[in-house]
C-alpha cells in the first residue's frame, strides 16, 4: 500500500473530460450486415417443403396453408409459420432451406400488446422488414447436406455405339447410400408422381440398408420396379427439393438399385404374396402393357383371377417393343412380368383383342374388362414424300427391331421428332449404322428449340455422343425425292410452337430454309390408338377413352386405362392401372 | 457498548480437528442466505452461510436454481441441433462450448474442418476469452464497491461483441461454430475496425490499472482473500486462473494444443500470492495476452478459403458408436465436453466439464470459512463462477 494507491483512483476524474460512449439514440443503431434479425420469406421462392420445420430444435416454425398460395406440383402450397415465442435465432432454418428462399433481415425491433402477432407467416403477413437487404443469409459454400449428386456410371460411347448392352451401370451400395442421403424427406415428390409412391419411405430405406422394407414401399404403388428404375419419366425429379440449389436426388436410380438388389425368388415371401386367397370372379386385361401388369398384379392381390391378352408374343407392351434394350434390357422386363405371373395371372400371348377374340367374348367369360392396349399407331407428318416407302414410323421400326426383323438401314437418315422416342429411335438406327457402316450419319430434327424439347436432357446428350447430330428448331417441309428414291429433307426454321395460350400452333419462318440430305426418313412425332375394338365406348373431345375416376368407361363392365387414357408414359399407366383395379373391386363388390 | 471480543473468544469453539463448533440454538449464531437472486452477481446460486458476528463460520453451497438440462435436451436432439442449445451453458462466453461440442462430433464423425475454420475458431475463442473477462472485471470491482469499473469494462465488451456481431449475425449467442467448420471467415474491413477495437480496451486496461488496481480499497479488502493453496489445485480439480495465480502454470492452450495454439507465440501467465487479488491481476495480464494473440491471429489466419467441411445429409446424420473428451481453455479454467455416440442420430450422453463446477462449489465452502461477510461476494467473483454451467 502506497500514497499512489490512495492518489491513482482519482484518475478516473479525466472521464469528466470525455465524450459519453453510449449510443444516443439506441432505437436507430443498424444491426450488422450478417445480423440474424427477424426472418423473410420469398413467396415465390419458397416451395413449402417443410425442411425448416424438420430441423428447427424449437419446434418454432409450423407449415400452413397461405392464402393465395396453391398447392401445384413441386409446391406443397404451405409456408413456415415462425413462433418468436419459441425461435432462438439459430438460423438453421435459413441454413437448410432447400431453396434459400428464407433469410434473415438485421431488424430486431418490434414492439406490439399482443402476444398473438409474434406467430407470423414471414412473406405473407406484411412486416417492415420484408424489402430489407442487409441480414444473415446463408453463407456461399457452406451446406449442411450435399448438393452435388452421386455420379451415375455408364458405358463410354466409345464402348455402346455398336451394341445394345445396358448403358447404365447402376449404383453400388455405398454410391446408393450415399446418394439416399441426400434426401431431405420433404415428400414433395409423391404428389407429383403420377402413382404416388412413397419415394421418402424407399430411400430411407436404401439409406438404412433394409432392401426389403425398400421392396415392400415400392410394390405398394407400382409393380414394376426393373422397368420404372429404368425408364421412367421421373417426374418426382423434376420437383425435388434438391433441384434449386443443386441437383436433384436420383430417385429413378434408387429405385432400380432397391429393385436390382433383391432375388426375384424372394419376392413372394418379403412382399408376403406365398399364399393369396383367390375368390370366384374374373377379370381379362387387354394388353400386357404396365397398365395393364399393374391392374393384373393388384387384382390378384385382391384375390381375382386374372387374364391376360396381349397381342405380341412376349408382355411388356410399349416398354419391350418402344424402347431400346440399351435403356431397358427385356430380362428386367420378364423378371418384373415373372413375379407377376407367380401369383397366378394368366397370360396368352399373339392373341389380338378385336381380331381373335372381341370384346363381347370377353364381357361373357369375365365379369370385368380392364383395356390397356397403348399406342401402338405411328403418327406422319403428312408432308409431300411421306408416303415413300422408306420413310418409317419410328414406332414400328421399334417394334420390328425387337422382334429381330431385319431393318433396311440406310447410309445417310434424318429422323423428325425431338422426344424421346425420337431419341430411341435415333440411337438404335445409330448403333445400326456403325454396325453396318461404321460411321453414323444421322440428323435429327425438331420442331422444338433445345432448351423446350420434350426428349430427356440425358437423351440428348447421349444422342450426341453417339454421334447424332442433333438440329433443333427446324419443321419439315418436304421429303425430297429424285428418281424415285429419298435425298434429304427440306426444312424451315421454326420460330415457335406454341401460342400465348399454351396450344400446339407452331409458327415458321419460310425464307430460313435448310436441307437435310438422306437416303431414309423416320417420323417419331406422337402415336396414335387403335381402339377399334372398343366399338361403343365414349370418348372424349380430345379424343382419348371417357372414363370416370375409377377409369370406369361409358360401358359399366370395362376399365380402361394406359396410354389410351393417360401419358404417354408408363409411370401413369402404373397408376391408372393400380386406380382401376380398386375400381374394378368397387365394381363387383357392388 | 457489549464487548464483542469477549464472545469472539468464546465463539466459535474448536473440534480438535480445527472445524468451528456451530450450535444455533446458542442464539451467538445467525444464518443467513445469500442468493440465489445475488450471490456476487454470477448467476443463480446460494450461499447458506452461518456468521458469528460479520464472519462467516460455515458456507454450503446450493444450486439447482438454474437447471435447464441441457444435457439431457441434447439427448432428444439430432447432433446439428444441439449447437443452438450449447451455448446456453455458459451465457458469457458461449463460444468455448460451441468448440468443444463441434469438435467432439467432428472427431467421433471422422470428419476434418478446413484450416481457414481452425483460425477462425481459434479468433472467435480468444475474443470470447476477451469478452469474457471484462465482463468478469467489471463484476469484481463492483463486488468490491466499484461500480465505474464494470461500466468501462462493459462498453468494452459491447465493443468486442460488435465484433461478434459483425462475424456471426449475434451478440450473445454467436453460434458460429457448427459442426463441420463455421459459418463464414471476418468481413470486409473486419481487421481494421478488430485492431481499433482492441487499442480502445488497451487504453480502457490502463484506466482500469491505475483506478482499481492501484487502489487502496481494492488492494485493502483483496489482498488475502481467499487463500489457494498450491496444494489443494489437484484435490480440488482448480484449472485456470484460480490454479495460475497459485503458481502451477496450467493451461490446456499450452500443455494440450488444440485448434492453432501451437502456432501462437505467448507464455503461461502465473501468480504468486493465490489470493484474490493475484487472481485479479492475473486476469488484468490474461486480458493484454489475449489482445495479443487476436491481433497473431488476425496477422495469421487465411483471408479465404473453404470453411466447412463437406458435411452428411444432417437431417440423418449418424455418428459411428464411440466416446471422447475435448477439451479447452476457457476464461474459468478447463472446459471440456464428453460425449458418448451409439451409432444413432442422437447423442447417448453429452456431459459438460465446466470449470465453474469444482471452483464454486467444494472449493467456495472452503475458502469462505473466515471469511467478512462483505467479502463473500468479491470472493464468489475471485474463484470465477458461472452457475449454469455448473448445473447445466
Amino acid at each position: 500500500m502506497s500514497v499512489k494507491d490512495v492518489l491513482s483512483p482519482f484518475l478516473a476524474w479525466k472521464n469528466l473530460l470525455k465524450d459519453p460512449v453510449s449510443i444516443k439514440k439506441p432505437l436507430e443503431r443498424q444491426a450488422a450486415p450478417r445480423y440474424r434479425g427477424f426472418h423473410q420469406n420469398d413467396m415465390e421462392k419458397c416451395i413449402g417443403c417443410g425442411t425448416c420445420e424438420e430441423i428447427c430444435m424449437n419446434a418454432a416454425i409450423d407449415m400452413v396453408p397461405v392464402v393465395g398460395i396453391e398447392t401445384k406440383n413441386g409446391d406443397s402450397g404451405l409456408r413456415p409459420q415462425i413462433d418468436y415465442g419459441r425461435c432462438c435465432w439459430c438460423a438453421l432454418c435459413v441454413d437448410i432451406c432447400t431453396t434459400n428462399s428464407l433469410t434473415m433481415s438485421n431488424q430486431f425491433q418490434w414492439i406490439d400488446s399482443d402476444p398473438e402477432v409474434f406467430r407470423f407467416v414471414p412473406g405473407a403477413d406484411k412486416k417492415y422488414w420484408d424489402d430489407e437487404k442487409l441480414g444473415y443469409k446463408k453463407p456461399l459454400n457452406y451446406e449442411l447436406y450435399n448438393t452435388e449428386r452421386v455420379s451415375m456410371e455408364e458405358l463410354h460411347p466409345e464402348d455402346r455405339d455398336k451394341s445394345f448392352i445396358e448403358i447404365i451401370k447402376g449404383y453400388s451400395k455405398k454410391q446408393a447410400i450415399q446418394e439416399a442421403d441426400r434426401c431431405v424427406e420433404c415428400g414433395i415428390c409423391i404428389a407429383t408422381c403420377p402413382a404416388h409412391m412413397g419415394i421418402p419411405s424407399y430411400i430411407e430405406a436404401v439409406r438404412k440398408d433394409n432392401m426389403e422394407e425398400a421392396l415392400r414401399v415400392l410394390y405398394e404403388t407400382n409393380p414394376l420396379p426393373e422397368i420404372c428404375g429404368r425408364v421412367c419419366t421421373h417426374n418426382c425429379e423434376s420437383v425435388c427439393a434438391m433441384q434449386h440449389k443443386g441437383d436433384a436426388l436420383s430417385i429413378r436410380w434408387l429405385k432400380r438399385y432397391i429393385a436390382d438388389q433383391v432375388h426375384s425368388e424372394k419376392y413372394k415371401k418379403i412382399l408376403g404374396t406365398e399364399k393369396l386367397e383367390k375368390n370366384d370372379k374374373k377379370v381379362a386385361i387387354v394388353g400386357a402393357g404396365p397398365a395393364g401388369l399393374s391392374a393384373a398384379y393388384y387384382l390378384s392381390l385382391l384375390g381375382y383371377n386374372v387374364k391376360v391378352y396381349e397381342a405380341f408374343d412376349k408382355p411388356g407392351g410399349m416398354t419391350r417393343y418402344g424402347i431400346p434394350e440399351y435403356r431397358l434390357p427385356y430380362d428386367q422386363i420378364d423378371k418384373d412380368v415373372n413375379y407377376i405371373e407367380s401369383l397366378g395371372v394368366e397370360f396368352q400371348y399373339n392373341t389380338k383383342v378385336g381380331e381373335d377374340i372381341n370384346l363381347e367374348k370377353l364381357h361373357e367369360d369375365f365379369d370385368a374388362v380392364f383395356a390397356g392396349s397403348g399406342l401402338h399407331l405411328g403418327r406422319s407428318t403428312r408432308i409431300k414424300g411421306s408416303d415413300h416407302e422408306k420413310c418409317y414410323q419410328a414406332i414400328d421400326l421399334l417394334r420390328d427391331f425387337t422382334q429381330g426383323k431385319e431393318i433396311d438401314v440406310q447410309e445417310k437418315i434424318v429422323v423428325i421428332g425431338g422426344g424421346n422416342v425420337a431419341m430411341d429411335i435415333a440411337r438404335t438406327l445409330a448403333r445400326l449404322q456403325n454396325q453396318k457402316f461404321g460411321k453414323v450419319q444421322l440428323t435429327l430434327t425438331s420442331l422444338e428449340s433445345e432448351n423446350i424439347m420434350p426428349a430427356d436432357i440425358e437423351e440428348i446428350i447421349e444422342s450426341r455422343e453417339e454421334n447424332v447430330t442433333i438440329e433443333a428448331a427446324w419443321g419439315p417441309k418436304e421429303i425430297k425425292i429424285k428418281e424415285n428414291q429419298i435425298v434429304g429433307l427440306n426444312v424451315v426454321k421454326c420460330l415457335s410452337v406454341f401460342d400465348d395460350e399454351g396450344r400446339f400452333n407452331p409458327q415458321f419462318n419460310n425464307n430460313q430454309k435448310k436441307f437435310f440430305g438422306a437416303d431414309m426418313v423416320v417420323e417419331a412425332i406422337g402415336q396414335g390408338m387403335d381402339i377399334d375394338f372398343m366399338k361403343d365406348v365414349e370418348l372424349t373431345q380430345r379424343h382419348k377413352v371417357k372414363v370416370d375416376d375409377n377409369f370406369q368407361s361409358s360401358i359399366p363392365w370395362l376399365f380402361v386405362g394406359g396410354d389410351i387414357v393417360a401419358g404417354p408414359d408408363a409411370i401413369s399407366a402404373i397408376a391408372n392401372g393400380h386406380k382401376a383395379a380398386k375400381g374394378i373391386d368397387k365394381f363387383l363388390n357392388k | 457498548m457489549p464487548d464483542v471480543n469477549k464472545y469472539r473468544d468464546k465463539f466459535p469453539q474448536k473440534n480438535p480437528d480445527g472445524t468451528n463448533i456451530i450450535d444455533l440454538e446458542s442464539h451467538k449464531f445467525i444464518k443467513v442466505w445469500q442468493g440465489p437472486n445475488h450471490p456476487g452477481i454470477t448467476g443463480n446460486m446460494s450461499l447458506e452461510l452461518i456468521l458469528q458476528g460479520d464472519e462467516v463460520m460455515s458456507c454450503k453451497t446450493h444450486v439447482g436454481y438454474l437447471h435447464r438440462g441441457f444435457e439431457k435436451l441434447m439427448e432428444r436432439r439430432k447432433f446439428i441441433q444441439c449447437f443452438p442449445i450449447c451455448v446456453r451453458v455458459a451465457v458469457p462466453e458461449p463460444d468455448f462450448n460451441e468448440y468443444c461440442l463441434s469438435a467432439t462430433f467432428e472427431e467421433l464423425a471422422g470428419i476434418q474442418i478446413p484450416e481457414a475454420a481452425e483460425w477462425m475458431r481459434t479468433l472467435l475463442l480468444e475474443m470470447a476469452r476477451l469478452g469474457s473477462f471484462l465482463m468478469w472485471i467489471g463484476g469484481q470491482a463492483g463486488t468490491f464497491g466499484q461500480g465505474i469499473i464494470g461500466q468501462w469494462t462493459i462498453y468494452a465488451r459491447d465493443l468486442v461483441l460488435d465484433r461478434f456481431e459483425e462475424i456471426s449475425g449475434g451478440r450473445i449467442y454467436h453460434m458460429h461454430m457448427t459442426p463441420g467448420g463455421v459459418r463464414g471467415l471476418t468481413p470486409e474491413g473486419f481487421k481494421g475496425r478488430m485492431e481499433e477495437t482492441l487499442k480502445t480496451i488497451e487504453d480502457i486496461m490502463k484506466d482500469i490499472k491505475s483506478t482499481m488496481f492501484n487502489n487502496a480499497v481494492f488492494k485493502k479488502r483483496s489482498v488475502g482473500l481467499g487463500y489457494i493453496d498450491p496444494s489443494w489445485v489437484d484435490p480440488y480439480g482448480i484449472t485456470g486462473p484460480n490454479a495460475r495465480a497459485a503458481g502451477i502454470a496450467k493451461d490446456v492452450r499450452k500443455d494440450y494444443p488444440y485448434l492453432k495454439y501451437n502456432e501462437l507465440d505467448f507464455d503461461v501467465i502465473v501468480g504468486k500470492n493465490s489470493d484474490a487479488f493475484t487472481r485479479a491481476d492475473l486476469r488484468r495480464q490474461e486480458i493484454l495476452l489475449s489482445i495479443d494473440l487476436i491481433r497473431q491471429i488476425m496477422a495469421k489466419m487465411p483471408k479465404s478459403g473453404e470453411y466447412m467441411a463437406k458435411m452428411p445429409n444432417v437431417l440423418h446424420w449418424k455418428i459411428p458408436k464411440g466416446e471422447t473428451y475435448i477439451r479447452s481453455e476457457c476464461t474459468r479454467g478447463e472446459y471440456g465436453y464428453y460425449t458418448v455416440t451409439d451409432g444413432s442420430g442422437y447423442p447417448r450422453r453429452i456431459n459438460v466439464r465446466g470449470p465453474s463446477y469444482t471452483h464454486a462449489v467444494a472449493l467456495m465452502e472452503k475458502l469462505a470459512i473466515d471469511c467478512n461477510i462483505a467479502d463473500t461476494a468479491g470472493l464468489m467473483v475471485s474463484l470465477h463462477t458461472y452457475p449454469p454451467e455448473i448445473e447445466r
